[in-house]
């Protein structure tokens, strides 16, 4: 990550504010998401924002954004009391913002895409957007091909595209929603050069982010949400003062309110605090369970299908997948798992071909996938918690007796796993579809974990979820590989394959193109090289020496 | 007997497939606008003969084809309404409002036609045809393309303007955008639920004339039913061309040509049944179809209502 401030502090600290926020309160039913929020942005600082998922970061952001309204209090931009009532609004206040999910629409250019902010022009304006599109590239430090379609861009590109939209009509304050949870480390670095190039020409950036080394490396002024308050805030001063050390223990304390001795471990580690410890060695004879051999898949509806596949997973090992998303992972997943036949090659459970074995047939081998797609794929949204926790039971016993479902038996599983896997919700027959994200996940982890797995594909076990889940979620991947099981994790969070991974192989349009071993050595650096094409050779190297 | 391939029978024929062709791809027009703004209509069969009777009824009063035109749009105008309400406003299915629109077109424009026509039964005459000078003199496609009545002119505009609207300025990108993904819609200060609304409005016009083309044009009288299912071989017409207006238009032709030449066979001295002759264009578009239909990519957010920071 690049070193920080272009600006000196002190000239921070004087630069006029832009955006000043009074006791900006807004609840939603059962829950204030903000409680009398006061914040100052001012002229040429990174505004770090950070707090855990349910803090009321989106919330603040959706009243800056015009999408909701404030109870009360007040925003004054550039000095006047300001009423932000529509995205419109806010727009013409100088307002960027671009969302933790893409806003871009795939299936239109870059150009379209751009030129849709464009709403005072009769006609699309092509030639103005292209050089609009040349002149925020060339501050941005970034070159987009207007042409193409947004959905093929690569996500570093595509969220170039998204700030240059967020600043398309010349925006004072550019707000980043998460930004650099999907990006690669090159990327992130691109990311971090572009919000330096900004700061330089004078614009505000707040940079919302929960993690803290992120915050001290980008960040002028920092402030930390707990529960819709502001609970820390770090002047450019003071952050100038402290070392990274100091200043992530003061973030910490704020985002959970304790001093750091008292924060739980999980906590911590969760905000990656607390550095993992190295990775134990598997044994050298560990058996090896899972074998994929010159697997081949064919697309159906234009995703990327795997070639030439060859990997193994030993007993007790965890196989990190790490890949910018949509490179075959998805095909990878679903041929292991029985729901894709390859065209060629083969898949080995325990020396056993099970090729040609389906779903169902693979599940009772062992096999198990905990699919990325946890809301669709993964659950029945209108069946009950019970009913979701036997799903791929169903017809068998113990939990259905002569073609009929035994009731009891159904509900004594669902009453155990609720309990083991800490799922909160109200009652077993509750619909799957009303709970969170996070219990979703718990009820996938707790169906696919349960009656003796022996290999298990975690599909990006922790996107989208609170601290305290992830912590779990990765709790119960390594608990899985402690037991001798084989796990291949499938994640785009370098972060958690580096800490979970014993070695982590690197996906790229549908090949394997190299592999690192987790030895603790700027392995997330590596694995982002290999991601981004440079250093191949070092790569195959890398795949010669798995397959000595 | 006419003598196939002269002039006479040549112009015939493409008259009869514009005749049906035109308000079919009217329909079709105004439906590819609904899908891509993220409303799929299934109404248009019923607006189509709503605007059909009402065209009619105000044609036979007033005696002008244009105030014709005119009230039919209107009249389905009305009916769409129904869909904007329900569906884009207040998010109801899709799917059940548009049947409902369908069964209430079909139904209230036969009860009232049986009501005030149903024993007179009376037709209309030809609308004075526009004719294009010098162009109409080339022999066949002369008097045929060119020597059309007014609307045909102004269909074959509506289809021009309709394409330049959607692919050429900033509003048809915007109602593009709130059929793919209406939340970056939203988010980029465009509303989406008046695009949506005014899109619907729009496909009710577009059917309405499309009706009133059918009953004071190409049948010269109004029958209940008359429509066959045309209304929903637009919908079809307007899924399989994803949004291109040349597509509705050739698929629209296709449809008219085979339309044309059951006719024709009927006047051949083959004995071929009456309903093999009816039923020949709806093959036609079957094999078309089976051919193309598997790549009908639809809107993503084609049917589904938007709700603000829903997931």
């Amino acid at each position: 990550m690049n070193p920080q401030s272009a600006v000196p502090e002190s000239d921070i600290a004087e630069s006029p504010v832009i955006i000043r926020l009074t006791d900006i309160t807004k609840s939603f039913p059962g829950i204030v998401a903000n409680d009398s929020i006061s914040l100052d942005i001012k002229r040429g600082e990174v505004h770090c924002l950070l707090g855990e998922n349910g803090a009321g970061k989106s919330t603040l952001i959706s009243v800056l954004a015009g999408l909701q309204q404030p109870d009360s209090g007040t925003i004054e931009v550039n000095g006047r009391p300001t009423v932000i009532g529509s995205p419109n609004v806010s727009m013409s206040q100088g307002i960027g913002v671009v969302y933790q999910h893409s806003a871009l629409i795939p299936s239109l250019t870059v150009l379209e895409n751009l030129m849709l902010s464009d709403s005072d022009n009769f006609w699309l304006d092509k030639a103005g957007a292209t050089a609009r599109l040349h002149e925020l590239g060339e501050l941005l430090g970034a070159e987009i091909d207007p042409d193409m379609q947004a959905g093929d861009l690569g996500l570093g590109q595509q969220q170039q595209v998204e700030i240059a939209k967020a600043m398309w009509k010349g925006s004072e304050v550019l707000i980043l929603d998460e930004p650099t949870s999907m990006l690669t480390p090159q990327a992130i670095d691109n990311l971090v050069a572009s919000v330096n190039r900004l700061k330089a020409e004078g614009l505000a950036v707040i940079f919302i982010s929960h993690k803290l080394h992120e915050a001290y490396a980008i960040g002028d002024t920092v402030t930390v949400l707990r529960g819709g308050k502001v609970s820390g805030r770090i002047d450019p001063a003071e952050m100038h003062a402290m070392s990274e050390e100091e200043s992530k223990a003061r973030i910490l304390e704020a985002m959970f309110g304790t001093n750091p001795e008292a924060i739980s471990s999980d906590e911590a580690e969760a905000a990656g605090l607390v550095v993992e410890e190295q990775r134990r060695q598997i044994p050298a004879d560990a058996p090896v369970v899972v074998q994929l051999s010159d697997l081949n898949t064919t697309s159906r509806s234009g995703e990327i299908p795997i070639t030439d596949v060859n990997l193994k997973i030993h007993a007790g090992e965890i196989v990190g997948i790490a890949g910018i998303d949509g490179h075959g992972q998805q095909h990878l997943a679903e041929a292991i798992a029985g729901q894709l036949s390859p065209t060629s090659g083969a898949v080995t459970l325990d020396s056993k071909n099970i090729t040609k074995l389906k779903v169902k047939a693979r599940q009772h081998l062992g096999v198990r996938y905990v699919t990325d797609d946890r809301l669709h794929e993964g659950i029945v949204g209108t069946f009950s918690v019970a009913l979701n926790l036997v799903l791929k039971k169903v017809g068998e016993s113990p939990f259905w007796k002569f073609g009929r479902m035994d009731k009891a038996a159904v509900l004594g599983e669902a009453h155990q796993q609720i309990a083991d896997y800490e799922i909160r919700t109200p009652s077993e027959q509750t619909r799957a579809g009303t709970l969170s994200g996070g219990n979703i996940q718990k009820i996938l982890l707790a169906r696919e974990l349960s009656h003796d797995p022996r290999a298990v594909i975690f599909h990006k076990p922790t996107y989208g979820l609170d601290l305290k889940t992830v912590y779990r979620v990765r709790e119960t991947v390594r608990d899985f590989a402690r037991s001798g099981g084989a796990a291949l994790l499938i994640s785009t969070d370098l972060d958690e394959l580096a800490e979970l991974s014993d070695r982590i192989v690197v996906i790229s349009n549908g090949r394997l193109i190299g592999e690192i071993p987790n030895d603790g050595n700027r392995v997330t650096e590596r694995v982002g090289e290999l991601m981004v094409g440079s250093k191949t050779d070092l790569a195959r190297t890398g795949v010669a020496h798995e397959h000595e | 007997m006419i003598p196939f391939f002269s002039d006479a029978f040549l112009t015939a024929f493409v008259v009869a497939a514009l005749a049906s062709a035109i308000p079919v791809m009217l329909a079709a027009i105004g439906e590819t606008v609904g899908e891509q703004s993220g409303v799929l209509n299934l109404g248009i069969e019923g607006l189509l003969l709503i605007g059909g009777y009402f065209g009619f009824v105000a044609t036979i009063v007033t005696g002008s084809f244009w105030l014709g035109f005119l009230i039919g749009a209107l009249a389905s105008i009305i009916l769409s309404s129904i869909l904007m309400a329900l569906s884009v406003l207040l998010g109801l299915n899709q799917i059940v409002v548009g049947i409902g629109i369908t069964l209430a077109g079909t139904g209230v424009s036969s009860v009232l036609y049986d009501f005030s026509y149903g024993s007179s039964k009376p037709r209309l005459g030809l609308d004075a045809p526009w004719t294009i000078p010098f162009l109409s003199d080339i022999p066949v496609i002369g008097p045929s393309l060119f020597a059309q009545p007014g609307m045909f002119y102004v269909s074959m505009l509506l289809a021009l303007v309709t394409s330049i609207w959607l692919y050429r300025t900033t509003s048809g990108l915007r109602l593009r955008s709130a059929g793919q993904k209406p939340s970056s819609l939203d988010a980029a200060g465009g509303n989406v639920a008046v695009t949506r609304s005014l899109a619907v409005l729009f496909g009710g016009a577009m059917s309405g004339l499309g009706g009133a083309y059918l009953a004071l044009i190409s049948a010269g009288t109004f029958t209940p039913g008359m429509t066959h299912g045309m209304g929903f071989l637009a919908i079809v017409i307007a899924m399989l061309a994803r949004g291109r207006l040349l597509w509705v238009l050739l698929i629209s032709l296709i449809y008219g040509l085979f339309v044309a030449m059951g006719t024709v066979l009927q006047l051949t001295s083959l004995n071929i049944p009456n309903d093999v002759v009816t039923i020949m264009p709806f093959i036609a578009v079957m094999i078309v179809l089976t051919f193309f239909a598997r790549r009908s990519a639809l809107p993503a957010a084609l049917a589904i209502p938007y709700v603000r920071g829903a997931r």
